[in-house]
């Protein structure tokens, strides 16, 4: 289906160029076909993302067993015993993105829902940005914030934490996490149609009733839109986690211990020395693909929330 | 007969001693902003009778049944003076809850807005529900109750768990009264309930408010002139802010006091 | 029809001053509330403060303009501010012509048209794509398909298509705020579509478009990992000299003290940041001044 529409596409374009009958309509014709060439860039580069990573998987799995990939519970493809089970990094993925969510999402949430319905307009105008700014901090100087605060303050607090942990970094990353909730929450929160809160006051509910069993049920494609989203971004974020989680695949639930996500193993093979064109190598592709599938599902969830909420009127 | 002059409206003495004051609204001023939107409205409403508010767009009448249940209050820059009370009791003394005050007296709205994430039997539920006074096991018979007084029960008894927005507008309106009835209020506050509706589904909402008035005291705002004198025992003119004239229904419609009324009722202006 | 009016089920208050236990819940949560919206930018202060207060003392003309060093002391800045410098310039010339036009495409050529529904689907999709991903996507297509090997072309082009969600999204943001009455308008005087985006649409949404590139830019500055996966090296001694030169930049410089054990390390990683944060602050100061330019003259 998505083919037949480029092919569509482009045969109208092309038909229009022999067809000009003036100059003038030849140069509109032309244009007209460079701008639909950059819209097509973007099914170009989703479709570029997708042979990289599958040639290369494919070439990954001619040397590797897909089913020992699956099944087997340890990675260790760096080393002499080379095993290539890919669950450690997705444990350790899991592990991360779980302390990510679970600080974002109440804090990314009561935020949302103070601006929206009790701070006032200025406030709102002013938060709303500070807030947002948490997602511009580029992601190595919260990697550096977890390596060198983080973790040596939770140290005091929290017995035999490691220097390299997946609690430290899982924070600061639910940290860096909460603009992408508050926001896209704050925007459907504050959609929900003025009448339905006055049904509510006028049945005689107070405010936390109204917005806990009438608003927030009824934002509930906009907030979930955004938690997917955070989800996605917690499963794909790099740095935070190749500086201060460690670099042990290990299938563990024991936040205190270094971990490897699928994201620093990538990085740490990447800035090794492994030769090109090995196994060894080829892991990142395959890893890569395993996150982008991974990745991809959530986005997907996430645009049909949005379009959802979207379709819904707003107030 | 001589010329109607331009006085403040005055309830003759003899009738003010022979109703059962409900609601009754003293000197009350209402703004927003700079807007002066109700000047020095007095008036009482009578229990167990339909009274309805006429007049205009614009003229303050919505303005002044949202004040009532103080549900005026809750827009930005919104302010009011003046004294409202409900069986004696001034709502805007100080320590009074706007929302204790509206569990005793229920609005139904313009549009039918019934709640989206609810199915039919959750939204007849939702003011037990979110005022913490259900009970699981007088659930089915407040639902069956309350639809049966709003006349909606026989077309939606099978569909119960469906959600409340997939009925005719018409339907949402009298499942929104249905919601309204169940947390038993003792006055309805209605505002322009069918102008979102058909002729047909207006005249169901208006069977139903004879009924209603033997158990409830109900104030409707219409600009349907033809409804206030089909549903209402008394009415209330309403011009600019200012109430022109109130009266029982009949006399309001057939010997108007006021020059304005006249020009109003008789398709003048409005 | 008539209803059998049952007495209510529960008593309905009568007293209207009677205190409501959800007053003081409802308080506590405000104050709650108050704290998930502090709490964050207060973290926010602390992670700038500690930065600065650990980077601070080490940034001096030497370590602006120096090399690389094992010597933490010694070490320098210089190749790595260039290289960003460097891959802001070309990251831009490669993704702002080609998001505008996919963004101009899709908000005046195809409006509603199917085509343009699966682009706009593809665009949701790339812009939640993991950064690392695009490295990849890098490192396959530009370093080994096209062979430019680990060199700054092939950092920026890998940057240019990251960021092309953020300029295309922007872009039609921008495109949004010109009212349909004026490219009616522009119609009615004759003019041919493309005379009506170039002298109409595009003039008068250009400040939104370039406000919505440079904070692009800003994000391309700042991404470490894409370009650690297609090979950026990390010591390097000298500047780029052409577009297929080898690089490093900022971030990378970055990761690589933050990487190593020594507490020295550690402090010249602060200075970068505090470096690095300077110059998204610069950038995001100049998209600030023109949307504001921008909205006082609407």
């Amino acid at each position: 289906m998505i083919f037949n529409s480029i092919a569509a596409g482009v045969a109208r374009v092309v038909n229009g160029l022999g067809s000009g009958k003036r100059a003038e309509t030849t140069l509109e014709r032309l244009i007209q076909g460079g701008l639909v060439a950059c819209g097509l860039l973007a099914i170009a580069v989703t479709v570029g993302i997708i042979l990289v990573l599958i040639f290369e998987t494919i070439e990954f799995f001619r040397e590797v067993s897909i089913v020992d990939f699956f099944t087997q519970t340890e990675w260790t493809p760096l080393f002499i015993d080379k095993q290539y089970g890919i669950w450690p990094l997705v444990s350790g993925t899991i592990l991360t993105s779980v302390i990510a969510i679970s600080v974002a999402l109440p804090f990314g949430l009561m935020a949302a829902i103070y601006l929206s319905e009790f701070a006032a307009p200025r406030t709102r105008t002013t938060v709303k940005p500070a807030l947002e700014l948490l997602a511009g901090v580029p992601t190595i100087v919260y990697g550096f914030f977890a390596l060198t605060v983080v973790t040596p303050a939770l140290q005091k607090v929290v017995p035999d934490l490691a220097l390299f942990n997946a609690l430290g970094p899982g924070i600061v990353m639910g940290i860096m996490i909460i603009p992408m909730i508050s926001s896209l929450s704050e925007d459907a929160i504050y959609s929900v149609p003025v009448s339905l809160r006055e049904a509510a006051y006028g049945l005689g509910a107070a405010k936390l009733p109204t917005i806990f069993r009438v608003v927030v049920p009824s934002a509930w494609s906009g907030i979930g839109a955004a938690l997917t989203l955070a989800i996605s971004r917690a499963i794909g974020e790099t740095m935070i986690v190749a500086v201060a989680a460690g670099q042990q695949a290990r299938i563990a639930i024991d936040p205190r211990a270094p971990i490897e996500t699928m994201t620093s193993y990538i990085v740490n093979v990447a800035k090794g020395d492994v030769p090109t064109g090995t196994p060894e190598y080829r892991t990142i592709f395959a890893v890569g693909s395993m996150l982008f599938v991974l990745t991809l599902v959530m986005n997907l969830l996430s645009y049909r929330l949005a379009k959802r909420m979207r379709e819904r009127g707003t107030r | 007969m001589a010329a109607p002059q331009p006085t403040p409206y005055r309830m003759p003495a003899e009738e003010a001693n022979n109703i059962i004051k409900k609601i009754t609204a003293t000197d009350v001023h209402a703004w927003f902003g700079d807007n002066h939107v109700l000047k020095s409205i007095t008036m009482d409403i009578p229990a167990k009778q339909v009274t309805a508010i006429i007049g205009p767009s614009g003229c303050g009448k919505s303005t002044f049944i949202r004040c009532v249940n103080r549900m005026h209050e809750l827009i930005p820059n919104a302010r009011i003076s003046g004294s409202i009370t409900l069986d004696g009791e001034n709502v805007y003394r100080p320590g009074v809850d706007p929302v204790l005050l509206r569990r005793r007296v229920g609005m139904v709205f313009q549009k039918p807005n019934p709640f989206p994430s609810m199915s039919i039997r959750d939204n007849v539920l939702a003011g037990l529900k979110l005022t913490r006074r259900y009970a699981r096991a007088d659930a089915a018979d407040t639902v069956e109750n309350a639809l049966r007084q709003a006349a909606l029960w026989d077309e939606v008894k099978d569909k119960l768990d469906e959600p409340g927005t997939s009925l005719s507008g018409g339907q949402q309106q009298r499942l929104c009264i249905a919601r309204t009835l169940a947390v038993a209020p003792e006055v309805v506050l209605m505002d322009e309930p069918c102008s979102a509706l058909d002729p047909i589904a207006t005249a169901r909402i208006e069977d139903l408010l004879h009924v209603l008035r033997k158990d409830y005291t109900i104030v409707i705002v219409t600009h349907n002139l033809q409804q206030a004198t089909r549903v209402s025992q008394r009415t209330a003119f309403f011009l600019t802010g200012d109430l022109v004239e109130y009266s029982d229904t009949d006399s309001l419609f057939t010997s108007p006091q006021d020059q304005r009324t006249e020009d109003y009722i008789t398709g003048k202006f409005g | 029809m008539s209803a059998p009016s049952k007495p209510p089920l529960l008593a309905t208050p009568t007293d209207l001053t009677a205190k409501r236990s959800g007053i003081l819940v409802e308080r506590a949560f405000i104050w709650i509330c108050r704290f998930a919206v502090i709490l964050p930018l207060f973290l926010l202060l602390v992670l700038i403060g500690d930065v600065v207060i650990e980077g601070l003392g080490r940034i001096n003309t030497d370590f602006l303009t120096g090399l690389p060093s094992r010597r933490a002391e010694q070490a320098g800045i210089w190749p790595a501010l260039v290289g960003s410098l460097y891959l802001m310039v070309l990251t831009a010339v490669l993704a702002l012509p080609l998001g505008v036009g996919a963004a101009v495409y899709l908000e005046e050529y195809g409006r509603r048209s199917r085509l343009a529904g699966i682009i706009e689907v593809a665009i949701a999709n790339l812009a939640g794509v993991p950064s690392v991903i695009y490295g990849l996507l890098g490192l396959g297509l530009f370093v080994r398909f096209f062979a430019f090997g680990n060199s700054l072309i092939a950092g920026a082009a890998t940057l240019a298509l990251l960021v092309l969600p953020i300029v295309i999204m922007s872009s039609r943001e921008a495109l949004r705020t010109v009212p349909d009455s004026l490219r009616e308008a522009a119609f009615g005087l004759g003019a041919t579509r493309w005379q009506m985006i170039r002298r109409v649409v595009l003039p008068m949404s250009l400040p939104g478009i370039l406000t919505g590139a440079i904070l692009a830019i800003s994000r391309a500055i700042g991404e470490t990992a894409p370009l650690i996966v297609i090979g950026a090296v990390v010591y390097i001694t000298f500047l780029p000299d052409g577009i297929d030169s080898e690089f490093t930049a900022l971030p990378i410089q970055i990761y690589n003290w933050v990487s190593r054990p020594q507490e020295e390390f550690l402090t010249n990683a602060a200075a970068g940041i505090v470096v690095l944060m300077l110059t998204l602050l610069l950038l995001n100061s100049v998209a600030i001044y023109l949307r504001h330019r921008h909205q006082k003259r609407q």
